[in-house]
């Protein structure tokens, strides 16, 4: 509980990624973003940009369009107006076979882990490897499983239904499924939502080790303030489909902040 | 000036809704055809549902067509009789079944069991975002899950069906051996005297149909089922409602045509 608290192996590893940053290259960038269902506006002009080796937390109540973003981002949605330009390219005007090549770039965990539930651990980690990689040996695929699976801490789950993992252990075979194409940016959907906080705490661990070990770029969709503080270089704050700030920890939640939003996040994440 | 978020309908929601959904639809099932020649061909994927659709449904068939082979076989006979024409049976039998019974009553088993079963497990995937998942390790959801179950139902259907019509003459043939001594070779041999190639061939071209109508209706409703579990219930229930209804106006359509020739 103490290592949720005050993210006490996250916060080294943080100092160390603090280093790696290369502010001169930007690996998404977006600019005039908009993006609405129906007659609901979810997005209303986003600027954004997250440069190689960073860790950009999106932070906002539910329905912020936090998620809209992401999904944006890695082509799953077409925005109404405005540029995303993802690893020098622009996202809008990729098909087909263009998109699949950039994407591979891309590692997505989702909310709800969303692995292949008639797949066994196993195959869920080698699907992705054996649909893009045609010219991979059994070997090749076999290592490359048992690598990612070591690098969630799950090893010996390979042989298990997505069913009997627990919610923790689903959140880290989703994350090692991206893994498993090394990807350069990673998009991570409320990492943290739904698990119990020493749970949660792993994740925010393996947020960094990920970072750290497969120098990728991540912008964290949450809403859990101690996964934003412990797993990002800089905070977004979106609200009403506007970043309302854009700085580190202590920039957006300063004391003498005037935004009455910015005061009751983070007063009601300290109450919880 | 255009207002973001704002939408416009051309005649009132519900029209332009119905319409969107035929488009919708027409471009699913055309998209289909562009895909199925397009590499990868997923051919393990292919053969795995060929061996799904085959043995979900195998016994069911297999029941359901035996007792329609005797239930037709008893009901004929009375009125056969009346005429003094029951040497006319197997061929009366063999032309129902063939021509029409085996392919039809194959197609909405399949379509209760298979098309629901693909319905339910698509808008699974749909609702649990595995079919995002997919999308995004830069893997063709469409050519992965829909091609290769189209793909199955479209080649196992017609098999079923022709086995379905050999079962239910079988169980005719039962029912006929219990009151005549008749052997089952000269059984078979009557029931196909007067079916001639044209026949089988409109049969089997008929349950190819019937299996693609119900892949790609399962497949299209489980790729655009929402709301959570209710969703996925309502696609599984509306891939069977859609299919039978379809089969059924494809089963008139056939029949019209084949009797030009």
């Amino acid at each position: 509980m103490y290592r949720y608290l005050t993210g006490f192996n996250s916060f080294k590893v943080m100092e160390k990624l603090k280093n790696i940053i290369h502010k001169e290259e930007t690996v998404i960038s977006i600019s005039g973003l908009y993006k609405s269902f129906e007659n609901l506006e979810v997005l209303k002009g986003i600027d954004f940009n997250l440069f190689r080796g960073e860790n950009v937390a999106v932070l906002g109540k539910s329905g912020s369009g936090k998620s809209v973003l992401i999904k944006i981002i890695v082509g799953l949605l077409k925005p109404d107006k405005g540029n995303v330009v993802v690893l020098g390219k622009q996202i809008a005007h990729l098909h087909g076979k263009e998109l699949d090549a950039l994407r591979l770039h891309i590692g997505f965990s989702f909310q709800n882990s969303a692995l292949y539930d008639s797949m066994t651990v196993y195959q869920n980690l080698a699907f992705p490897l054996l649909m893009n990689m045609k010219n991979m040996s059994k070997k090749e695929v076999d290592n490359a499983v048992h690598e990612v699976l070591d690098a969630v801490g799950l090893k010996d789950k390979n042989k298990q239904m997505p069913s009997d993992l627990s919610g923790g252990q689903r959140k880290r075979i989703g994350i090692a499924r991206t893994l498993i194409l090394k990807p350069k940016i990673m998009l991570y959907d409320e990492p943290t939502a739904g698990l119990d906080p020493i749970t949660s705490a792993e994740i925010i661990d393996l947020i960094n080790e990920v970072q750290e070990k497969y120098n990728t770029s991540s912008v964290i969709i949450t809403h859990d303030l101690t996964c934003a503080k412990n797993t990002a270089n800089r905070i977004a704050m979106l609200h009403k489909g506007k970043f309302i700030k854009i700085g580190n920890f202590e920039e957006v939640f300063a004391a003498d902040t005037d935004n009455e939003h910015l005061k009751g996040f983070f007063n009601y994440n300290f109450i919880q | 000036m255009f207002k973001y978020g704002s939408k416009k309908y051309l005649i009132s929601k519900g029209i332009d809704q119905y319409f969107i959904g035929v488009t919708n639809a027409f471009r699913f099932t055309t998209l289909f055809f562009k895909e199925v020649f397009k590499r990868p061909f997923h051919l393990r994927e292919v053969i795995n549902q060929c061996f799904e659709v085959g043995l979900k449904s195998l016994a069911l068939i297999s029941l359901t067509g035996f007792i329609v082979g005797i239930v037709f076989t008893k009901q004929s006979r009375p009125s056969l009789e009346d005429f003094g024409a029951t040497s006319w049976l197997p061929s009366l039998i063999g032309i129902a079944i063939v021509k029409a019974l085996g392919p039809l009553v194959t197609a909405l088993i399949c379509a209760g069991k298979v098309g629901s079963g693909i319905g339910a497990e698509l808008g699974s995937m749909k609702v649990t975002e595995q079919i995002d998942a997919m999308e995004v390790s830069a893997i063709n959801p469409y050519k992965y899950l829909v091609v290769t179950r189209v793909l199955a139902t479209t080649i196992t259907i017609p098999v079923l069906a022709l086995y379905c019509s050999f079962v239910s003459l079988y169980g005719s043939y039962l029912n006929v051996h219990v009151t005549e001594t008749v052997s089952l070779l000269s059984f078979y041999q009557n029931a196909f005297k007067t079916i001639s190639f044209l026949d089988i061939f409109t049969s089997v071209a008929k349950s190819i149909v019937f299996g693609f109508t119900i892949g790609i209706v399962g497949t299209y409703k489980g790729f655009h089922a929402d709301q959570g579990t209710r969703g996925v219930g309502r696609a599984a229930n509306q891939a069977v409602v859609l299919a039978m209804f379809l089969i059924f106006i494809e089963e008139v359509l056939i029949v019209q045509i084949s009797n030009w020739f």
